[in-house]
């Protein structure tokens, strides 16, 4: 088996990361007009695009600048919303624990939902000697196209169409990469557990829904996964 | 807000999301986790997954909308179908898409 080489892995990234680009640029330009119209200053506006790179957190601590929210509060608010990025690096973190400390502050600084979806996709396929190349593909991609949909949006302001559903490509991409995880009792249970319990705490602010409804999901299948463990020990006895 | 305060509020909340993005990764050494800990790494994607997807699909305004009327949870159900048939992301996203497009015109 010959891995892949370097610039082959980050083209593959680059381009398994277009079809998310779909809904990832409709939200740069919204991020950029709203920002505008909650009274942040252009640049700044770019500022929370080149500094915070998370969509979700830029939107509500937008919303919070123009609400007169207190700084201190919205720093928090952005810390809670991302709390889910913890599960990322988690998940990650075997696959990168070999390479240089420069790779893995790179890696971090793009590690975003879209990033993640991706690179547990590629970590599923197996010839990974070079695979982060591929994450660092995924990554720049995401980040080139989140700062020039900003831009765009704050050059634009509210002038956008909000007709058309091109918001709903990212969970369809999500359900495409969600497909391959599912291969066994343990791992259907933590996907069964994680979009229930999400449902039912879809109410809970700053998406803690999410975070908690994920790591409830992960004990769910352990604890499938130990009753099954123990249940082909049994029959082996 | 001062423009001051929002550079603040960028750079503070920067930080703290860069802080939680590189903690497993290169704050916290691997081997020192628990065994229980590292076993459930492999449930996060399925996880996370599907409970960013779900609520996408059957919560509209943050109710659950469980009827023919919720056009997402119609256009997810065929895009499930052919996410399971082809594995294909951009074969799902497509008919996804079209699928929602369709049934805004009935």
């Amino acid at each position: 088996m010959t891995a892949s080489p370097p610039h082959k892995e980050f083209l593959d990234g680059v381009r398994d990361q277009l079809p998310l680009l779909l809904g990832v640029v409709p939200f740069g330009l919204i991020f950029g007009a709203l920002a505008i119209s909650a009274g942040v200053p252009p640049l700044a506006a770019q500022g929370f695009s080149l500094v915070i790179f998370a969509g979700s957190a830029q939107f509500i601590a937008a919303t919070m600048v123009g609400s007169g929210a207190l700084p201190g509060v919205i720093v928090f608010t952005i810390l809670i919303v991302n709390l889910r990025h913890a599960l990322y690096s988690a998940s990650l973190a075997p696959h990168l624990a070999h390479l240089p400390r420069r790779w893995k502050l790179a890696l971090s600084w793009l590690l975003t939902d879209e990033a993640f979806a991706m690179a547990s996709a590629r970590y599923r396929r197996g010839e990974l000697a070079q695979a982060h190349w591929y994450l660092l593909g995924t990554g720049m991609t995401l980040w080139a196209s989140w700062q020039v949909s900003t831009s765009l949006g704050i050059a634009l302001g509210t002038r956008l169409p909000e007709d058309l559903p091109l918001d709903f490509a990212l969970p369809l991409t999500f359900l495409a990469i969600l497909r391959p995880n599912l291969v066994d009792p343990p791992s259907w249970a933590a996907a069964a557990a994680g979009g229930l319990l999400a449902v039912l705490l879809g109410g809970l602010p700053f998406k803690l829904g999410l975070v908690v409804a994920s790591m409830a999901a992960v004990g769910t299948g352990l604890a499938v996964h130990r009753l099954s463990g123990r249940h082909k020990a049994d029959g082996n006895a | 807000m001062p423009e001051g305060s929002i550079w603040i509020v960028v750079m503070l909340g920067g930080l703290a999301t860069y802080l939680i993005r590189l903690s497993f990764i290169a704050l916290v050494p691997h081997e020192r986790l628990p065994a229980a800990f590292r076993d459930g790494l492999r449930f996060i994607p399925p996880a996370v997954l599907s409970a960013i997807v779900l609520p996408e699909l059957v919560l509209r305004d943050g109710a659950l909308a469980l009827s023919l009327d919720n056009h997402r949870l119609l256009a997810g159900v065929v895009a499930a179908l052919v996410a399971w048939r082809t594995r294909s992301t951009w074969l799902t996203i497509g008919a996804g898409l079209l699928a929602l497009i369709l049934l805004s015109l009935l």
